[in-house]
């Protein structure tokens, strides 16, 4: 009873005696985190190993509020226990280490993170992660909430059982995606559970990413707010899928957007970055490479900014604009600052830029996500899709917000996987400083897939060249296909993670989704007022740290995958399915596209991205790297 | 009355530190850390640092002895020294292994091995100050130590 008394006692004062679980292998770093997170008055358990943490993890899940974890372990990478923990536990996981490259950054975050903080962590930033778990119980209620007043009171069982099957199901999960390609086979194994899907085991929807890209469209169609499972489902048309199904994808949608937002409205300086005077960028470039990534990931107005403004075309332009492309001169590392992502409407030469960006033109991944722009009037606030324009005056941070954006929705348009969402955030990041170089004949087509060299998150990004080209084919597909992707990269990469790794092994059917989903109009459009949506509610959304180069080839590549890849195969078109890290990064690399001059400066992103590439591989046209997130269950 | 003396010898020390660029604001925020529930932590960090991170020191020199040097594998390890080092506050070798590493990225295996034994160095020297500083904080007296304003 005492104990009782005291445990209750100890809730009441939350934060005070929260429960955290710290994971360092470094035993001077773990001493130092335990006696600073004791500081707090945090309840402290530690361990120096993954696998310990794990188990410590499972025994009793609601034995922890929250997890901190080292990035870099022997016994297992910080990325992977941070899925783990994410999709099994549901838990808030806090990522650390000494490194702050924006790519590293932006993969934690793409895989779910609350947080990234640098090392040597200081006591303030850790008095104040509690509200990672506050925020995270709230989103969850909230969201739950939303889609029970919309949906049935199935839903929630539905949900709750596919939630509470994702463990399992992942991994079955992964067995399917091996051997279902098509989406439809994935549906069949939910036409049972129509009849009664609260009392029974419903197998676990696939969600591929045709299907998902259908989600998407539908509801940017419907608008992000008045999206209900019912009408989404209607608008999908797919046989044999669910309410419930739709429903529970649709929450972790949310989710996922919330946490994106959270994500970025934690860096508050990031919100600056959007409309607000440079100096904000400037000091989220100070935040070591982590403020970028979440400055990009937007504050609402870069979002808004950035997506409203963005009108197809205009998009483009902006992009090339050299404020965009500007990032280079990032005192940051990344901090895209969509710079004036004002709205101050499209300005009209952006037109000309975005002209020139426009994917039909192959241009440069980001060209790519302008295609999508075109979708961009969509955007529910075209504020101005001059922002991209804009974005040049901006600190030329800012222009890869918008870009990322779209980049984003282009991403999310071709990339069946929703992790290709993710990653266009992640590829908006970008901008590691490491590349300063881009020259703008590696952006080939603007775009060049590097996008992100430095490290793993360009292969994260598939580079959206190939996706530029078919964006022009399919501009009209963009329509809101593409974006969720974005937007659900949140809730995706959590439960990608596990089916991730599987799938690394089996990297063709993942290439095959790419292709087809490159193929096919690229969603752009749909991505981009995804993002749009997405941006209104996750400023999040577009973290992108840009480091000046990075803005270089939207690669967009699972940012799951980190692993820059082996340099983007120049196959042209071909999804040459490259497994980092496990992940099969589709790589899409703009042909031979050709950047106007205006890109300029996105070429040279584009070419400092493509050069870093070049260390590990030659990035080339056509890569299609695809992740093997393309089937994601969501559910 | 005598701990006075060894009192202001301990912050000359302290300060004299942190003007030659030894140790940076972390340092202070391990001796916020340090109080009357844990009055020897600035000293027990300090001391398994030096123990954990020598098995790492060690690591790279036999890396270093092998040719070609695998330079992802010595990034990796100089990655967690660096860790290590700016958890304590170490200004001078983190700046080293922050070197140490850009050498490694760029493949200059000359860079990394003379840049490497300038780490040592630093290593070295500010363990010996550190040891003479915990030393006289031990004698002064556990108190107010940790609380000098710097």
């Amino acid at each position: 009873m005492t104990v009782e008394r005291i445990v209750s006692e100890t809730k009441d004062q939350f934060p005070i005696g929260m429960r955290v679980l710290a994971v360092d292998d470094d035993p001077t770093c773990l001493l130092l985190l335990e006696t600073l997170l004791r500081r707090c008055q945090y309840h402290v358990t530690t361990t120096s190993q993954a696998i310990t943490a794990l188990k410590m993890l499972r025994e009793n899940k609601n034995k922890f509020d929250l997890v901190i974890s080292d990035v870099h372990m022997p016994d297992m990478d910080g990325f992977k226990l941070l899925e783990l923990v994410g999709l099994e536990m549901d838990l808030p996981v806090i990522m650390l280490s000494a490194n702050g490259d924006t790519k590293l950054v932006m993969k934690g975050i793409t895989h779910g993170a609350c947080d990234y903080l640098l090392k040597p962590v200081r006591i303030e930033e850790l008095k104040n992660i509690w509200q990672h778990v506050v925020r995270r119980k709230k989103f969850d209620r909230k969201v739950r909430n939303n889609s029970d007043s919309q949906d049935k009171p199935h839903a929630d069982s539905g949900e709750a059982a596919g939630i509470g099957k994702a463990d399992n199901s992942a991994k079955i999960n992964k067995k399917r995606k091996d051997q279902n390609e098509d989406e439809d086979e994935d549906l069949d194994e939910n036409g049972q559970d129509n009849d009664d899907p609260s009392a029974q085991k419903k197998p676990r929807v696939v969600w591929s990413v045709e299907l998902h890209r259908k989600f998407v469209a539908a509801v940017n169609q419907l608008g992000i707010e008045k999206a209900v499972p019912k009408k989404i489902l209607e608008l999908m048309n797919v046989e044999k899928l669910t309410r419930e199904n739709v429903a529970s994808h649709l929450q972790k949608f949310r989710l996922y957007l919330k946490r994106i937002s959270c994500v970025a409205n934690q860096q508050a300086n990031m919100a600056a970055a959007v409309g607000t005077a440079d100096s904000s960028y400037l000091r989220m470039g100070s935040l070591n490479g982590l403020g970028n990534f979440h400055a990009l990931a937007g504050t609402d107005q870069l979002h808004n900014a950035a997506f409203r403004s963005f009108p197809p075309s205009r998009v483009l332009g902006r992009l090339n604009t050299p404020a965009g492309l500007g990032i280079r001169g990032l005192p940051s590392p990344g901090t895209i600052q969509l710079g004036h992502v004002q709205n101050s409407g499209h300005s009209s030469n952006d037109q000309s830029k975005l002209q020139s960006f426009i994917p039909g033109n192959h241009n440069t991944n980001i060209l790519q996500g302008m295609p999508m722009s075109l979708d961009l009037d969509q955007l529910q606030n075209n504020k101005g899709v001059s922002h991209i324009g804009e974005l040049p005056t901006a600190n030329r941070t800012a222009v890869f917000p918008v870009s990322g954006s779209l980049i984003d929705s282009r991403i999310a348009g071709f990339s069946n996987n929703p992790l290709l969402g993710v990653t266009s955030n992640s590829l908006m990041l970008e901008g590691s400083s490491q590349q300063a170089n881009l020259h703008a004949s590696n952006l080939r087509d603007g775009v060049s897939a590097a996008g992100f060299q430095n490290g793993n998150t360009l292969s994260n990004f598939a580079s959206i060249d190939p996706v530029s080209s078919q964006l022009r084919d399919s501009k009209a597909d963009l329509q809101g296909q593409a974006a969720p992707i974005n937007c659900n990269a949140g809730p995706m990469i959590r439960s990608v993670p596990q089916e991730w790794s599987a799938p690394r092994k089996d990297a063709p059917y993942q290439s095959h989704l790419m292709s087809s989903s490159v193929n096919s109009s690229i969603p752009v459009n749909g991505a981009m007022v995804q993002l749009d949506q997405c941006l209104d509610r996750n400023n999040s959304i577009f973290h992108r740290t840009m480091d000046s180069d990075s803005i270089g080839p939207l690669n967009f590549v699972d940012p799951l995958s980190i692993k820059h890849s082996e340099g983007l195969n120049s196959a042209a078109m071909e999804p040459p399915v490259i497994e980092k890290e496990g992940y099969l990064m589709y790589q899409l690399r703009p042909h031979g596209n050709h950047i106007p001059d205006n890109i300029g400066s996105l070429e040279d992103l584009a070419s400092a991205m493509m050069k870093q590439d070049q260390d590990k591989g030659k990035p080339t046209a056509g890569n299609f790297r695809h992740n093997s997130y393309s089937h994601r269950t969501c559910i | 009355m005598e701990r006075n003396p060894l009192r202001r010898q301990l912050q000359l020390m302290r300060k004299s530190l942190f003007d030659q660029g030894y140790l940076d604001e972390q340092f202070v925020q391990l001796e916020e850390l340090q109080d009357d529930t844990n009055p020897n932590f600035v000293e027990e960090v300090v001391t398994l640092y030096y123990r954990d991170s020598a098995r790492l020191v060690l690591n790279i020199e036999q890396a270093l002895e092998r040719k070609p040097y695998n330079f992802h594998k010595l990034d990796a390890y100089m990655h967690q020294f660096k860790g290590s080092s700016s958890s304590i506050g170490a200004k001078k070798v983190k700046a080293e292994s922050t070197l140490f590493r850009e050498y490694c990225k760029s493949g200059n295996g000359e860079g990394c091995m003379r840049c490497f034994q300038q780490l040592k160095k630093e290593y070295a020297t500010l363990r010996k100050k550190l040891e003479a500083y915990f030393q006289v904080a031990r004698q002064a007296g556990p108190m107010e130590t940790a609380c000098r304003p710097k």
